[in-house]
This record gives C-alpha cells, sequence and structure tokens, in this order.
C-alpha cells in the first residue's frame, strides 16, 4: 500500500470544485424547469383526444428514455452544429438535460393527472371556468402538489447526471475533479472529496425537498 | 459488393466494429445485471434482516453510493483501485461500478418489496409452525419478488445506458467504437443516430420482455 493521504492538493482548488458544484446545481435547476413544460403538454397530449398528439407524445417518452443520456448529449453537441445550429457546450447541454427531464415528467404528470377525480374538472366547468382555467386553476395546482415528491425524487437524478457534462469539458464538480486527479495525482483524495461533495449536496437536497413537501401536502 | 463512397459502404466496413462493440456493451451490461443483482439480493437482505451494526454499514453503503453519480463511480473506480494496489483492466474497473451501482438499486428495490409486505403474512406463516427459512422461501419471497419485479427490470434498462460511461474511461464498448468510427469518417449524425437506435432497441426489448414476464407470473386477480 503505502499511500498517504495528503489533502492539500484537493484543499487548494477547493473554490474549483465548490463552483463546479454550483454549476451542476444551477444546471438542473434549470433543465428541471424547462423539462416541467415539456412534461406538462406531453402529460396533456398523452390524455389528448386526438391519436395523433397521443403517439407523438409516447414515443418522445420511449425514444428518450431508452436512450443513454450520454448519447443523447454527443448526438445533441456533435450533430447539431451540422444544420447549422451552434450552440455553446452549456447550452447544448442544458438544452439535452432538459428534454431529457421531459421525458421523465412526462410519465410522473401523466400518473399524477390520472390520480385525480373527475369530478375537480366537473366541477370547474359547472362554476362556469372554460376548459383552460378549469386546468390552470384548478388541475394543474392540484396535480403538482401530488406530484412533488417524485418531481423532487427526479430533480437528484437530474443533479447528478450533470455529472455528464464533463464528457462535453463543462466546467462542473466532475470535470474539476478529473482535472485535478490529472495534474496532482491525488487519486484517492480528489475521488473521495468528490464523491462526498455529491453525496452532501444529494442529502440536503433531499432533506430541503422533505421539507416543502410537508408544507405543501393536502391537509386531511 | 457495395457501392463506394455511399452511406451505406461506411456502415459495411464498419460493421465488425460496430458489432465487437455490441457484443461488449452487452457483456458488460449483462454481467452488471447478473453480479448485481446477487450482491444487492445480500444488501437487500441486509437491510431487511440484519442486526444493527450490519444493518447500519450496508445503510451507509447504499446511501454513499446512491448518492454518487455513476460517472463519478466509474472515474473513481477506475483511477482509484489501481492506487490502492488493486490492478484492473479499464473493463474491470468499470464492471466493478457497474456492479456497485446495480447492487444499492437491487438492494432498496428488494428491501421496500419486502418491507411493503403485511405483517400478517409472517404471522400466518409462524402460527402454522413454518420456520424462518420457509416463512422466507414459500411466503415472503414469492411475493417481494413479484412486487419487485417491475422497478429491477427499470434496472436492468438503466444499467444498459450506463454501461456508455465506460466508453470514457477507454472500454471499447458500443459508444466508444461509434466514436471512433465518427473520427475516421466525420458521419456523426449517422453514426451517433445507428448507436441511439441500437440501445433504444436493446432497452425496448428489455422493457418488452419484462412486461411480458410480469403479465405471466401477475396473481390472477
Amino acid at each position: 500500500m503505502g499511500y498517504h493521504l495528503n489533502f492539500g492538493a484537493v484543499w487548494r482548488d477547493f473554490d474549483l470544485l465548490l463552483s463546479g458544484l454550483g454549476l451542476g446545481l444551477a444546471l438542473a435547476i434549470v433543465s428541471i424547469f424547462i423539462g416541467c413544460w415539456i412534461g406538462l403538454a406531453a402529460a396533456f397530449a398523452m390524455n389528448s383526444k386526438h391519436a395523433f398528439w397521443r403517439r407523438v407524445a409516447s414515443w418522445y417518452v420511449t425514444a428518450i428514455r431508452n436512450t443513454p443520456l450520454l448519447v443523447l448529449i454527443l448526438f445533441a453537441f456533435f450533430v447539431l452544429p451540422r444544420f447549422g445550429i451552434r450552440l455553446g457546450k452549456v447550452e447544448s447541454f442544458t438544452v439535452t438535460l432538459s428534454i431529457y427531464a421531459g421525458a421523465y415528467l412526462t410519465e410522473v404528470f401523466r400518473g399524477a393527472l390520472l390520480a385525480l377525480p373527475r369530478g375537480l374538472r366537473e366541477a370547474g366547468l359547472a362554476i362556469g371556468l372554460t376548459e383552460w382555467q378549469a386546468k390552470v386553476w384548478i388541475i394543474i395546482p392540484i396535480m403538482l402538489r401530488n406530484a412533488f415528491p417524485a418531481l423532487g425524487n427526479n430533480f437528484i437524478s437530474l443533479f447528478k447526471d450533470t455529472s455528464l457534462a464533463a464528457a462535453i469539458a463543462v466546467p462542473e464538480l466532475t470535470y474539476y475533479a478529473r482535472q485535478i486527479n490529472v495534474n496532482t495525482f491525488r487519486v484517492v483524495e480528489t475521488w473521495m472529496v468528490a464523491s462526498l461533495m455529491y453525496v452532501a449536496a444529494c442529502y440536503l437536497i433531499a432533506a430541503g425537498l422533505r421539507f416543502f413537501e410537508r408544507r405543501l401536502a393536502i391537509p386531511r | 459488393m457495395v457501392e463506394q463512397g455511399t452511406l451505406l459502404y461506411e456502415f459495411w466496413v464498419s460493421r465488425w466494429a460496430i458489432l465487437q462493440g455490441l457484443g461488449t456493451t452487452v457483456l458488460v451490461s449483462l454481467l452488471a445485471i447478473v453480479l448485481g443483482t446477487f450482491l444487492g439480493i445480500f444488501v437487500g437482505l441486509m437491510l431487511v434482516y440484519g442486526r444493527f451494526a450490519s444493518r447500519f454499514v450496508v445503510r451507509m453503503y447504499v446511501d454513499f453510493v446512491r448518492g454518487t453519480p455513476v460517472f463519478v463511480l466509474v472515474l473513481a473506480s477506475f483511477y482509484l483501485l489501481s492506487q490502492i494496489g488493486i490492478q484492473l483492466t479499464a473493463f474491470q474497473a468499470g464492471l466493478f461500478a457497474l456492479v456497485v451501482f446495480c447492487s444499492t438499486h437491487v438492494g432498496e428495490n428488494l428491501r421496500g418489496a419486502l418491507q411493503s409486505l403485511p405483517r400478517g403474512q409472517t404471522e400466518a406463516a409462524k402460527a402454522i409452525g413454518l420456520t424462518f427459512p420457509q416463512i422466507f422461501v414459500y411466503v415472503l419471497a414469492p411475493q417481494a419478488l413479484r412486487q419487485a419485479l417491475p422497478a429491477w427490470i427499470n434496472t436492468a434498462t438503466e444499467m444498459v445506458k450506463a454501461s456508455t460511461l465506460l466508453s470514457v474511461i477507454g472500454v471499447a464498448e458500443l459508444l466508444l467504437v461509434t466514436r471512433q468510427i465518427i473520427s475516421r469518417n466525420f458521419l456523426s449524425l449517422e453514426f451517433y443516430f445507428l448507436a441511439g437506435l441500437i440501445y433504444f432497441l436493446i432497452d425496448y426489448a428489455i422493457e418488452r420482455a419484462g412486461k411480458a414476464v410480469e403479465r405471466r407470473v401477475a396473481l390472477p386477480s
């Protein structure tokens, strides 16, 4: 063995690791925000009267969920420029992660929509709301509260998925960890600190989500 | 046989490389699922029936691994294991990370399934005089496995997708082979699409087969 732990090299670049963690969180937040809109649209499309929209939405979900995220990331980064769509690496990754999140959130929202009693929409129509108003003011708020725990789990896994951004050199936590690893060869320390940072962040997010879950829960 | 310069020709030239990459992907995913499931069953049983100390250790293991991205697990096991004196090839190091990842998912899944069974099941089995191993084999396991099946199939598709991460540490699986081919002929759209399609077909097949098995083993209602 003869390996002596020396965290000095890692502490020296700790602010880099922290900024990487921040970028990862920011990427996850932006992606889940855009993904929620995509997911809402696709979930309503799945319950739509028109077979065409149902098919489009279900193909979108099936295709994205069964393709590895890394393939999607590389595809967006290397192929889109061939069609004249030039995005920076951060933008390209955000777009990919949002589309990826949208597919998973569609399933979440679809399940939550199915769980709502039909009476809600009917009661809304009965008091004179239009279909849209009933959706916006009654269905969606209640559905979101029911879907919140699943939404939180998806957010945590999205945050972990931001580590893949390192594959296209987006400077987030994993990217800096690899850089420090290569520059200093403090292998054990680097990966220990990096994975502990992920674990701690996930733990804090989970604790925060549980807090909001209690606040948002529909009282019975 | 196929005209040179066409797209079909490019696919034809790379057929053996792609098949070889596909073979590695299938092999590594299969090994990860099988070994990870065995380890995961052990993890799940420890989480439910372990004594306090061992349960605590296993819980720490599961929480730590599940809080870390798979990509970090793969990189860490590739760089770290050799550093502490365990010499592994990239393939073995990647496989190790995937097995660890898979075991925590299977373990949590099994724990959830076992704990969701009503207590009355165990009590009734005790009342008719079964020993614990008998209770487990004849009463708990059949019900728990049925309940854990959908999530297990999901984990299996997840492993196929996670195997792409091994391309980063230089395991020549489907994605790395695809990237090598693209760096030769620059047909990024066509070959990434092909790789994506192959992964999709594998996962779609697993999902479909899983649904079929679920229907077969479902309790008649």
